[in-house]
């Protein structure tokens, strides 16, 4: 059965207010279209989880969407800081579930295997002595372990080059967390730089992210990670990470923009529409040899 | 003209050995460990928290997650792998971090400066900088050097560097610093004094900088080599590399 859907009825049916939900993505294939639709969706009360929070969460705090984030690392990547974030935690608007990377993804690994803790080698910093960081003796040697908790979202949000009818999610590139984040959450949802039919992509088992049977649905949106990059497809729009770190240090700046580029279009292909053409085009990775590999 | 900053680039990629593997973070660190390949040490294994082995960037990452990065390497694993296989298991060589605040005993923060339920600055916060710390044979931590920066007490520790009154007994732990007016070490008591001064700066200043005492571990305290021509060439090279507005 086809678990093709259309971005908006995806985004509606699979998230509510007041859910737990992780955008996942790591550096490449952040899922901002999905991201951008939830803004027009007016999502409120969300708890939203990524290790690190990137432009994407920074334009959702923004937009007013979150009470709550869990992180380890909210910077903008080769740029500085994100202002959203910054103005919100400094100003208390944000709840903060704050961990290192590897106890960030140690949550994932609990959750993802359906069990309440994860042990970790771990020192004690600042975070943990103000969290608290239950520590477990070995039932087998006594020795001395520091655990986290399970993390489990209630919806996964992903961005994949590939994938099928069937929903099977396919990825190459820097695999970060998005496999632990997505197994660990009840439900999964996904867009696609490109669906192919049902059974068309068994040759490329090697870069099966995700199994179409834990995944709710699936819709093609091209550049669907941009400004993020997609390897083997696209660059990342730096620019655009340069420009809000100036254009949203108010408020306003910020709300401006999203009326301009989110709330103010119906849809990401009226998003790319407005980048234009020409402007994409420039955006795509010129020897594309992986992907001639890949689909040969 | 050299900048004060181009001059703790370059003496902080002197630091690195061929053949290391060196766990490179943002900042200052990535471009030192590009500029160390680019060197004296053209097979440093250069990994990255985000899943990189090995990367051979065309150009000069803006991230630890830039795509330059992933063209070339030997291979990109999950963050799973890279942090309990190779980095807490002790493959990492060398930790190569920044930060916004040192102590005396090299711990580090990078999460806030003020109080961390009301900071006056929220900072990026950890990402796998604690973990890197604690999990390198050894870390090596680039920055400026300034009052602020320097304080008796970091506002917040997010990576811890020696226990009080020793040095971590497995080696791991900070290293070396190298910053704005010179290169420092730790003693024995896991506290840190200068190894040597940055050419034109002296003892005097880095004790007005600072906000502790910190002896000289060596006297007469050297003075680090200027760079050099082909130092400051490939340094320049990399800069040239980047996309305009962006700070190399």
């Amino acid at each position: 059965m086809s678990k093709q859907q259309e971005l908006a009825d995806l985004i509606r049916e699979s998230i509510q207010d007041h859910m737990t939900v992780y955008m996942a993505g790591f550096s490449h294939l952040i899922p901002f279209a999905a991201g951008h639709e939830m803004i027009r969706q007016n999502l409120r009360h969300l708890t939203l989880c990524r290790a690190t929070p990137d432009l994407l969460y920074d334009q959702m705090i923004a937009a007013g969407l979150a009470d709550r984030l869990a992180f380890s690392y909210a910077g903008n990547p080769g740029v500085g800081l994100l202002p959203a974030f910054r103005h919100a935690a400094e100003s208390g608007l944000l709840a903060l579930d704050e961990y290192t990377h590897a106890e960030m993804i140690c949550r994932l690994e609990a959750g993802a295997a359906g069990l309440p803790f994860w042990p970790l080698a771990a020192e004690d910093n600042d975070l943990s002595r103000l969290r608290g960081r239950p520590r477990v003796a070995c039932p087998f040697t006594g020795q001395d372990v520091a655990v986290v908790p399970a993390l489990n979202p209630d919806v996964a949000v992903l961005h994949v080059q590939m994938a099928d009818d069937e929903g099977n999610l396919y990825v190459w590139g820097l695999p970060g967390d998005i496999k632990e984040a997505a197994l660990a959450s009840r439900v999964i949802v996904a867009t696609a730089e490109k669906v192919h039919p049902a059974d068309s992509l068994r040759h490329l088992r090697d870069y099966l992210m995700i199994p179409g049977f834990r995944v709710k649905g699936v819709t093609e949106v091209p550049f669907g990670a941009h400004p993020s990059y997609a390897t083997g497809l696209y660059e990342r729009d730096t620019r655009l990470y340069q420009e809000w770190t100036q254009l949203a240090k108010t408020d306003e700046g910020r709300q401006a923009w999203l009326d301009d580029w989110v709330r103010g279009v119906p849809s990401h292909a009226a998003y790319l529409a407005k980048l234009g053409e020409n402007y994409l085009d420039a955006l795509k990775t010129r020897e594309g040899g992986f992907n001639r590999a890949l689909s040969s | 003209m050299p900048s004060a900053r181009d001059w703790m680039i370059v003496a902080a990629a002197r630091l690195l050995e061929n053949q290391q593997r060196v766990l490179v973070g943002v900042g200052i660190p990535n471009i030192a460990a590009n500029l160390a390949k680019r060197l004296q040490a053209p097979d440093l294994v250069l990994v990255y928290e985000s899943g990189v082995i090995d990367a051979r960037p065309a150009r000069l990452p803006l991230s630890i997650g830039d795509g330059t990065l992933v063209d070339a390497a030997l291979a990109v694993i999950p963050m799973s792998e890279l942090f309990s296989h190779y980095l807490a298991t002790g493959w990492i060589d060398v930790g190569f971090l920044g930060a916004a605040q040192i102590d005396a005993s090299g711990n580090l923060n990078s999460t806030v400066i003020g109080d961390y339920q009301h900071p006056r600055v929220r900072l990026a916060g950890s990402g796998g900088a604690a973990e890197i710390a604690t999990g390198a044979k050894k870390t090596i931590i680039v920055m400026e050097h300034s009052r602020d920066r320097f304080p008796a007490k970091v506002d917040f520790i997010t990576s811890p560097g020696h226990p009080p009154g020793r040095r971590r007994a497995d080696g791991r732990g900070p290293w070396r610093v190298v910053t704005s007016l010179g290169l420092f070490g730790f003693d024995d008591s896991g506290r840190m004094g200068v190894m040597a001064l940055m050419p034109g700066h002296t003892q005097e200043e880095v004790l007005d900088l600072s906000g502790f005492r910190i002896p000289a571990l060596v006297d007469p305290l050297p003075v680090l080599p200027e760079p050099s021509a082909q130092e400051l060439q490939i340094l320049q090279d990399l800069r040239a590399t980047l996309p305009g507005g962006t700070q190399g």
